[in-house]
């Protein structure tokens, strides 16, 4: 480890000698960049969720100060941020809901995605061509105006309710809206894209012979389907799930549309924390546990993915 | 014939799931009436108004204005860090730079964004920089979690080409910048293009990030659209919606025409 610090520094030192060279602003201009609106702002995060909460601007005591009647340095290092959303049961859920979000539509995301992609990647090419530029035009639209679009869809007075009451199929509106079912639609409806396209992307390359061979073979096609296909299309479904997933958790706008009180959300509560309840160490607390145990498990889970790639191929 | 049956019910059903909201959305737009729900009968009504209305209209600018520059800049550094990591072996604490460069793909928007506006308050603090937060604290936001996403492009696209064809052009004698203007560039213009308009895309869509790191008097348009649909429905929003999805159409329909064209000429 140490070694591998000093072979660091010295490919510093040769960079830097040959700093006329293209490849050192090609690898310290992001480098700069990334360590100064990136690494530094987290690591700001990090001192504040371990300071302590005081009234003023800002709202917490430094990390270090001088006591001016003793002259001694003061340390005010304090867990206490991390120990409370840990035993408030409030947080916590929201976390657990957050994550029960994500895994719910992350799942209904790849059961409706899965056949759509999958007949999109079989279709003639001619076509397929047409229907990827369908899947495509929601992707770009505006991801709020398409979470708005349900707002109007699903309301008390909304279409959905004046279709329903117009055909006599209810008497009074329905309402639809405002708890935690609205935000998973939300959620299907404006991630679905992401789920469909890498999966598309996938499956397309797919060669057909293999289900005609298992045909051929007498293989019946659900078989064919759960013994071939579905294998082979997993790098596909991780690809798209992990787009669905990991933006989901910390979502703050669907559920700020769509839902109502019933379940509070992660993103909301860091959110709140800051702004309305301006208690910047708590939500510090907050976002760094999100860090811990959302990007954290995914990074290692994705290095861990692609050995196992490497090593399969 | 079961088996047709069923591809098309899926796709069917598939495709009027991902419309149907939107469409609704553009039919509401002709609605004369101010409540959104109640039809009165159609006009463009609403599309005047949205022509009058300053504090769209400057939120508008204002995101063309930040989106443009920060897929400009993200597009030169994640351009940069995608050679660097495709191309160049020794770098510094390299699994460092992979962490920096990957690890705003997958950071929630919530958090980056509180820990960028608290960067910008202590720098404020010490250096009395930034000093107000504006255009500029939003542009570098935007900048910062648009270059990982052009940067992975890049990689992704120089490390399926064939690595061969630069040596071969240093064996005939090219400098080594020459041939990253001659060979590489060429090669990855096509991922360079996708990365910028990705990188566009990303800035104009923001909402969250631009709601920590904006200051008085850069609203961008996500910021307004949704003070205004927060609590209720917006005829403006409206007609907003519809003129946004007749600019992805028009777009997409070129493309298409486009690639429709080249699989012609390809058989």
């Amino acid at each position: 480890m140490l070694l591998g610090s000093w072979s660091n520094l010295f490919t510093i030192v040769e960079m830097i000698d040959g700093f006329k060279n293209f490849k050192f602003w090609y690898v310290f201009s992001p480098y700069f960049w990334l360590v100064l609106f990136f690494f530094i702002p987290l690591a700001i995060i990090l001192k504040i969720s371990l300071s302590v909460s005081e009234w003023g601007m800002p709202p917490y005591k430094k990390l270090f100060s001088l006591n001016e009647a003793t002259g001694s340095f003061d340390l005010n290092i304090t867990f206490s941020n991390y120990a409370f959303i840990f035993s408030d049961s409030y947080y916590f859920q929201s976390y657990l809901n957050s994550i029960s979000l994500a895994f719910t539509s992350t799942l209904i995301c790849l059961i409706i995605g899965y056949p759509i992609a999958f007949y999109v990647a079989k279709s003639k090419p001619k076509i397929r061509n047409l229907f990827l530029v369908l899947l495509v035009i929601p992707f770009w639209t505006s991801f709020l105006l398409r979470v708005y679009a349900w707002k109007v869809l699903l309301q008390g007075n909304g279409l959905i309710n004046n279709i329903l009451i117009n055909l006599n199929l209810i008497d009074e509106p329905l309402s639809m809206m405002y708890n935690h079912y609205s935000v998973i639609l939300g959620v299907v409806y404006t991630y679905l894209p992401f789920m469909i396209l890498p999966l598309y992307g996938f499956l397309v390359k797919f060669d057909l012979r293999l289900i005609e061979a298992s045909h051929d073979l007498g293989v019946r096609p659900i078989k064919t389907f759960f013994k071939i296909i579905l294998p082979l299309s997993i790098p596909g479904i991780i690809a798209g799930s992990m787009l669905v997933f990991i933006p989901v958790v910390g979502e703050f706008v669907i559920p700020e549309l769509l839902g109502g009180s019933d379940k509070l959300y992660f993103g909301k509560m860091i959110f709140d924390e800051f702004f309305v309840n301006r208690d910047w160490p708590i939500a510090s607390a907050l976002a760094m546990s999100g860090i811990l145990f959302l990007a954290i498990p995914i990074m290692v889970f994705q290095l861990a993915y692609q050995k196992y790639g490497l090593k399969n191929e | 014939m079961n088996k047709v049956f069923f591809k098309y019910l899926v796709l069917i059903f598939g495709f009027i799931f991902l419309y149907f909201p939107i469409l609704a959305l553009i039919g509401y737009s002709f609605n004369d009436s101010k409540r959104v729900m109640v039809w009165k009968g159609f006009s463009f009504r609403w599309y005047g108004e949205l022509f009058k209305n300053e504090q769209i209209l400057e939120a508008f600018y204002t995101s063309i204005e930040i989106a443009a520059l920060s897929a400009t800049f993200a597009t030169i550094l994640g351009v940069m860090a995608g050679f660097s990591l495709a191309r160049i072996a020794k770098i510094p604490f390299r699994s460092f730079f992979i962490f920096l460069s990957t690890a705003p793909l997958v950071m929630p928007e919530i958090i980056l964004g509180l820990s960028l506006l608290l960067f910008f308050v202590t720098t404020n603090n010490l250096f009395g920089l930034p000093s107000s937060k504006g255009q500029l604290t939003v542009l570098i936001a935007h900048i910062t979690f648009s270059v990982a996403f052009v940067a992975v492009i890049i990689q992704a696209r120089l490390s399926s080409f064939d690595k061969n064809i630069e040596e071969a052009a240093q064996d005939l004698g090219a400098k080594p910048n020459s041939v990253i203007w001659k060979i590489t560039t060429p090669v990855i213009m096509p991922a360079i293009i996708s990365g910028w308009l990705l990188a566009f895309t990303l800035s104009l869509d923001d909402l969250v990030v631009a709601s920590f790191t904006t200051g008085p008097g850069a609203n961008t348009l996500p910021i307004v659209v949704f003070s205004k649909v927060r609590l209720g429905l917006s005829p403006e929003v409206n007609a907003l919606s519809a003129i946004i999805m007749l600019f992805v159409v028009t777009i997409a329909v070129g493309y298409y025409i486009k690639i429709r064209n080249k699989s012609d000429v390809n058989k």
